[in-house]
């Protein structure tokens, strides 16, 4: 084991370089998006009235506890990494927890709302969204695209904020060195954003 | 620390673990490296033992060998193998990985064990995509996968374009790590100016496996949601709508022939100078258009579209976008040939396929200004002439950039020197076979033969059957490479630290490199290539 002893053998830390992997990850994130978005506009174009009508059967108000939902999570995520900074590590822990508190509230909310669409019969490849306008059944679609996709980020996301929980319990995480949990609420900072951007785009415009 | 410490080399140090567990659980970035050669090449001549059978059924009008549903399935695996594990990941993930950190004087990437990852996902998405050679019907809507056909037809699409999702993040993953390399792991003196110019295309292209890539992913998640659930989202017939899938599919695929090319590009510049012992004219010029082709890149799409249906004046700055990307690929050929232009020339191995390449590549640049242009574009769109320029492109371009690169870091992975003369001669039957089977693919395109058919008409048959003949040499070129290359590593001389006599930081170090590379992180006071 010669090579330990070698100069190189430290390890080599570089936040800065973290923070630039993770966000430059986060540009990727946003193209992905980018593409569903762009084929929303180009169908809303296509079939405005159609798209107007869908967006009718949606649930504003379950839309809304949703928004406010993320983006008081989007608080607790940031408010924990000043926790962490200033030495508060229960705080910061509590903090993360309520975040993960707010994302399943979020899926639960998800889940009576998608349910309540399956009743009624929207859903891919049902009957009735075989029957109705194809511009409106290409809104459902996307709808349920645009909100999967970003669901599987909500899930991967409160996985995420699960490790940084339990790395701020074992102190892996702690004032000195806090760039893991920074990059963990970046990345629930985006799954936030994504949906400020659905939430109008599918629920508001009429 | 002390003077009698001994280092051992990458290829020795397991780090405490034992046999294939220290390869397939490494983080070295060299190792990585290795791992991506020796899949790759495994898939490469997988890809060529199907592009071979193709050229046997071709060699004669009317049925030889296989079935038309058959040949379908061929060059759809030939051309999905070919991209998207061959020429897309090829360079980057293989020599990137070798060379980036030690042209850079760093230890290793910024994320070994990310890159690890990107290993990993590398053979799931390839093994994902092979797997429908033995499941399920072969896909056999070519490798581009439009719509509609892609998503009625009852072949194992759905498994294709989710394999080429995975391998699409393990490309973003690569480049990733590559940018954030970049910026901050340069040894100390190395300025953006003084570093390698391999480096500097490595960049640009991580930027474009950054950008470009989620949107092709997203597409192709399209595609599979769509086959999945029965939705419509490019079917005419649920409401959909073909063409867009053709943008969105050609947003990233026309900027991925950069991600293809532009490395390539990158070793050629590494090695011209090296080989010429002259500085490399126009460094800044190289460098720059690197990042010029990787921009305008992103705006060129639409020429892959010319005949499916677009404004005209749409079609017209489509096309003159097309010819300005061609003008940063014809300022780096010109600075080339300005370097070894009173240099004193050592044709080694490395030099003759960067020679070649840059005269391959210039046949495939310039019947690509041929399909740019539009009148003609219309005529020889889906004619074999294209299949003639993409493979001057991607197997004459990258494909012999890729050689060259393995010619010239061979000796300092393994340490050993392969022999020259065989070698040399292993260049010439691959060049020449190469031409002979490519060449008459451009005639015979012009004539009008199309592409992706099993059959063709009588008249079409002398240029066929020269190009099948063409393709027996080619193999016979690679298979004399390789065993000159096994030999080599079997029984080579020791190659010593430096053979070519280059000046990167590269060719400082020991060979095989130590595990971190340097036993002191070098200090950089100059450009990398100044020969006095
Ligand atoms: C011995 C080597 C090779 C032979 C004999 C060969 C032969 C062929 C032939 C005959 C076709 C046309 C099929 C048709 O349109 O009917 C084809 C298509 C193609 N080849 Fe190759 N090829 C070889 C190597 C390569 C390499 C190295 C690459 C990439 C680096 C490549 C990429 C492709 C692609 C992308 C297609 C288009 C597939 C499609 O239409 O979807 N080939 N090849």
């Amino acid at each position: 084991m010669n090579t330990n002893n070698s100069p190189s053998a430290h390890v080599h830390r570089d936040d800065e370089a973290q923070k630039m992997g993770m966000w430059f990850f986060l540009f990727t994130e946003l193209l992905l998006f980018g593409g569903l978005f762009l084929v929303y506009s180009i169908y809303r174009f296509k079939n405005p009235d159609a798209f107007a009508h869908g967006a009718k059967e949606l649930n504003v108000v379950l839309g809304a506890i949703n928004t406010i939902v993320l983006l008081t999570s989007s608080l607790t995520a940031a408010l924990s990494i000043t926790a962490i900074q200033k030495g508060q590590k229960k705080l910061a822990l509590g903090l993360v927890l309520f975040t993960i508190f707010c994302a399943l509230i979020f899926l639960v909310n998800k889940y009576f709302e998608w349910g309540h669409k399956f009743e009624i019969g929207i859903y891919p490849g049902s009957d009735l969204l075989r029957a109705i306008p194809r511009g409106e059944a290409l809104f459902f679609v996307l709808y349920y695209f645009m909100t999967g996709l970003h669901a599987i980020h909500v899930i991967v996301g409160a996985i995420i904020l699960g490790f940084m929980a339990r790395y701020i319990q074992t102190g892996l995480i702690n004032s000195d060195y806090y760039v893991l949990l920074e990059n963990g609420a970046l990345y629930w900072h985006l799954v936030d954003l994504i949906w400020i951007f659905l939430f109008p785009l599918l629920y508001l415009i009429h | 620390m002390g003077e009698n410490v001994q280092h051992l080399s990458f290829l020795q140090d397991n780090g405490g673990k034992k046999g294939i567990l220290a390869w397939i659980t490494t983080t070295d970035h060299k190792r990585i490296g290795l791992l991506y050669f020796y899949s790759l090449t495994v898939f490469f001549l997988m890809g060529v033992v199907l592009g071979i059978l193709m050229r046997l059924e071709l060699m004669n009008p009317g049925k030889d060998l296989v079935e038309p549903q058959t040949y379908n399935s061929l060059f759809t695996l030939h051309g999905v193998i070919m991209i998207f594990l061959f020429v897309i990941p090829g360079i980057p993930a293989v020599f990137g990985n070798i060379a980036l950190p030690l042209l850079l004087g760093a230890r290793d990437v910024a994320f070994p064990k990310l890159n690890l990852l990107s290993w990993y996902l590398y053979i799931l998405g390839a093994l994902m995509a092979l797997s429908t050679l033995l499941f399920g019907n072969a896909p056999d809507t070519g490798w581009t996968f439009y719509a509609p056909y892609s998503v009625r037809t009852g072949t194992n699409v759905t498994m294709a374009v989710l394999a080429a999702f995975i391998l699409g993040f393990s490309s973003i993953l690569t480049g990733l790590n590559f940018i954030v390399t970049i910026h901050r792991m340069r040894a100390p003196g190395m300025t953006w100016f003084r570093m390698p110019l391999f480096s500097w295309a490595l960049y640009a292209t991580a930027w474009i496996q950054l950008l470009a890539t989620p949107v092709v992913g997203i597409t192709l998640l399209m595609i599979a949601v769509e086959r999945m659930l029965g939705i419509g989202l490019f079917d005419p017939s649920l409401g959909g709508d073909p063409i867009l899938y053709q943008h969105l599919f050609w947003i990233y695929s026309h900027p991925a022939v950069y991600i293809m090319i532009l490395p390539g590009m990158g070793v050629i510049s590494e090695m011209i100078p090296v080989f010429a012992r002259r500085r490399i004219f126009g460094y800044k010029a190289i460098a720059y258009s690197s990042l010029a082709i990787a921009f305008i890149g992103y705006f060129v799409w639409g020429h892959h579209m010319f005949t499916s249906g677009m404004s005209g004046p749409a079609r017209v700055i489509f096309s003159l976008l097309t010819f300005l990307v061609a003008v940063p690929s014809a300022i780096k050929v010109f600075n080339w040939v300005a370097t070894l232009y009173g240099g004193s020339i050592d044709l080694k191995p490395p030099l003759l396929y960067a020679l070649g390449f840059i005269f391959l590549f210039l046949i495939g640049g310039l019947t690509g200004l041929v399909n740019g242009a539009l009148a003609a574009d219309v005529h020889i769109h889906d004619t074999y002439f294209v299949v003639g320029h993409f493979h001057y492109v991607m197997f004459g371009g990258t494909g012999f950039a890729f050689f060259a690169a393995l010619h010239y870091w061979f000796p300092k992975v393994y340490g050993k020197m392969y022999n020259v003369k065989h070698a040399t001669r292993a260049f010439w039957v691959l060049f020449t076979g190469f031409n002979i089977l490519y060449f008459p693919m451009l005639v015979v395109g012009m004539m009008g033969m199309p592409r992706r058919y099993y059959d063709y008409l009588p008249q079409f048959h002398i240029p066929n059957l020269i190009s099948t003949f063409g393709s027996w040499i080619v193999v016979s070129g690679l298979i004399y490479m390789i065993v000159v290359l096994i030999q080599g590593y079997r029984k080579g001389t020791p190659a010593g630290k430096n053979p070519w006599g280059g000046l990167t930081l590269d060719w400082q170090t020991d060979s095989p490199p130590i595990t971190e590379n340097f036993v002191e992180l070098p200090i950089v006071t100059e450009g990398p290539y100044e020969y006095k």
